[in-house]
C-alpha cells in the first residue's frame, strides 16, 4: 500500500453479507466518517450508513472499526490504522443489520423503556421547583453517569448482551442509575423491580466493555454497581 | 423468576462470596499445612477427631458453598446453554440440596471417625 | 468466539473465575463423597490418599488448588468492583490476583512433591 491512500474492506448487505474493498486518498486529519462519506459521495451511493451532527453528540455513527466499536466522526484514521494495513469497518454487535454500516437500533431503546430510564414525576408532581444541591450525593452520582449519547457502543461491546439476548445492557442500566439517584423521581420500586430481575443488573459480571470502550469515557459498570447495591439493600430490607 | 427473588439470589451469592473468602483463605492454610506434614489419614483424623471447632468451621463453610454454586451456575447455564425457566431452577435447587447433604455427610465423617 | 474486544483485563478476568467456578462445582462433589469415606474407617481414606500419589490425580489436585485459589481472588476483584470504583486499579489487581494464586498453587505443588 501507498502511503498516500486508504483500503478498507466495508461490510455490504446484512446479516449474510460479505466484505467489499475500497480505495481511497488518504487526507489529513480525515476521520472514519469522512472516509466513509467520501466513498459514499465518490464511488457507491448505494452504501448505508447512519450519521447526523459530525462532531460526538448524537450518537448516531458508531461503528466496528478492526474490530473495536467507536465513534467514527471522532475517530481520525491515522490513529487506528496499524502502518500499511487495511481498515476493516463492520456494523455494531449485537443488533439487528438493517444494511452495510447502519443497525436497527429499536431493541437498544425498548431496553432503556424497561429498565425505567425515563423520569417517573407522579400522580401528584410538586407545584414547586424542587431543590437539588449540586453538593448533594445523589446529584453527583448522577453527573457522574449523566452524559451518555446513546450510541450503543457499549451495548455492542457486552459480552452479557452477546450471551443473553433479554439483558438490558449497559446503557439502559447506566441511565436507570441516574435515575435512581433522582430524588424527585416517584417510580423507584417499579424501576427496582426493573434492574432486579434476570435480565437487569445482576447479569453483569464485570468484563468492563463497556466502560473500556464507552466514547464518553462513563463507567456504566459502576454505575451497574451502584444498581446492584441498590437491590441487594432492597431485598435485605424486605422492599423488593 | 420474579424480581424479589432474583435480588434474594444476588444478596445471598455475595454474602455468602464474602463468607467464602475467608473461609477458602483458611482451608488453603490448612491444605498446605497438611501437605507439608504428608498426607496421612490416621493424622489428619487425630487432629479432626471430636474437635467442635473443625465440624463448625467445616459446616459453616459447606452451607455458604451449596448456596454460593448454584446461584453461579444458574447464571452459566442461563447463559451460555439457554436453560431457562423452572427445570432449571429446581435443577439448581436440587444441586444445592446434594452438596449441602453430601458435604456435612463429609464433615461429620470426618469429626466422627 | 474470540473478539478484538475479548484482549482485555476484564474479560480475561471474568471467564478464568467463570471457569475456575465451574471446575470446582464439578470437583466438590467428589471431594465430599471421598472424605465421606472417613465413615468407614482411616484405612479407607488412606487407600484414597494413597491413590493421589499418581502423578495425574496429583496434577489434578494441583489445578484445583490453583482453581480455587484463583476463583477466590478474582471473586475479590468482583466485590471489590462492586463496592468501590477502582477503575483505573483493575489491571494491576487482576494481575496480581492471577500471580497471587498461581504462586499459592506453585506452593502447594513443591511441598506436595
Amino acid at each position: 500500500m501507498q502511503s498516500d491512500t486508504l483500503e478498507l474492506d466495508i461490510w455490504r448487505g446484512d446479516r449474510d453479507g460479505q466484505f467489499q474493498a475500497f480505495t481511497l486518498p488518504l487526507r489529513e486529519s480525515q476521520t472514519i466518517l469522512d472516509a466513509v462519506t467520501e466513498i459514499q459521495r465518490t464511488q457507491d451511493a448505494s452504501l448505508a450508513y447512519r450519521f447526523a451532527c459530525r462532531v460526538g453528540m448524537c450518537g448516531s455513527c458508531a461503528m466496528i472499526v478492526d474490530g473495536i466499536p467507536r465513534w467514527t466522526c471522532r475517530t481520525r484514521v491515522v490513529d487506528v490504522q496499524r502502518k500499511g494495513k487495511r481498515l476493516k469497518l463492520e456494523p455494531l454487535r449485537n443488533l439487528p443489520i438493517v444494511k452495510d454500516l447502519a443497525v436497527e437500533m429499536r431493541v437498544f431503546f425498548d431496553k432503556w423503556r424497561d429498565a425505567k430510564g425515563y423520569f417517573e414525576p407522579g400522580d401528584t408532581p410538586p407545584a414547586d421547583f424542587a431543590v437539588v444541591a449540586p453538593s448533594s450525593r445523589e446529584r453527583r452520582a448522577a453527573d457522574v453517569a449523566i452524559e451518555c449519547i446513546n450510541c450503543g457502543i457499549c451495548y455492542s461491546a457486552c459480552d452479557v448482551v452477546s450471551w443473553d439476548d433479554e439483558y438490558l445492557g449497559p446503557a439502559a442500566l447506566n441511565r436507570s442509575w441516574t435515575l435512581v439517584n433522582d430524588v424527585r423521581d416517584q417510580g423507584q420500586k417499579s424501576r427496582l423491580e426493573a434492574v432486579a430481575a434476570d435480565a437487569g443488573c445482576h447479569s453483569c459480571h464485570s468484563h468492563m466493555s463497556c466502560t473500556e470502550f464507552c466514547p464518553k469515557a462513563l463507567s456504566p459498570t459502576q454505575s451497574i454497581a451502584g444498581l446492584k447495591r441498590e437491590t441487594m439493600r432492597a431485598a435485605l430490607r424486605g422492599e423488593v | 423468576m420474579n424480581p424479589a427473588w432474583t435480588a434474594r439470589l444476588l444478596l445471598a451469592q455475595r454474602a455468602t462470596a464474602i463468607v467464602l473468602a475467608f473461609a477458602v483463605a483458611i482451608h488453603l492454610a490448612t491444605i498446605i499445612y497438611a501437605v507439608r506434614l504428608g498426607l496421612n489419614a490416621g493424622e489428619i483424623l487425630g487432629r479432626t477427631r471430636g474437635n467442635a471447632l473443625f465440624l463448625a468451621f467445616y459446616s459453616v463453610f459447606v452451607i455458604a458453598a451449596s448456596i454460593h454454586a448454584p446461584i453461579g451456575l444458574r447464571n452459566i447455564f442461563r447463559e451460555w446453554a439457554n436453560w431457562r425457566g423452572y427445570s432449571l431452577e429446581l435443577a439448581m435447587i436440587a444441586l444445592s440440596l446434594v452438596l449441602l447433604a453430601l458435604g456435612l455427610r463429609a464433615a461429620f465423617a470426618v469429626y466422627g471417625a | 468466539m474470540i473478539r478484538p474486544t475479548h484482549f482485555k483485563h476484564g474479560f480475561i478476568a471474568a471467564l478464568l473465575h467463570r471457569l475456575s467456578g465451574i471446575a470446582l462445582a464439578i470437583f466438590l462433589p467428589l471431594h465430599f463423597l471421598a472424605l465421606g469415606t472417613a465413615l468407614r474407617g482411616a484405612d479407607r481414606l488412606d487407600a484414597f490418599f494413597n491413590l493421589t500419589h499418581n502423578l495425574w490425580v496429583r496434577t489434578a489436585e494441583w489445578g484445583l488448588v490453583t482453581a480455587l485459589a484463583l476463583h477466590l481472588a478474582l471473586g475479590l476483584r468482583v466485590l471489590v468492583l462492586e463496592s468501590a470504583g477502582w477503575r483505573e486499579r483493575t489491571a494491576s489487581l487482576v494481575s496480581g490476583c492471577v500471580a497471587g494464586s498461581l504462586a499459592i498453587g506453585i506452593l502447594f505443588l513443591l511441598n506436595a512433591l
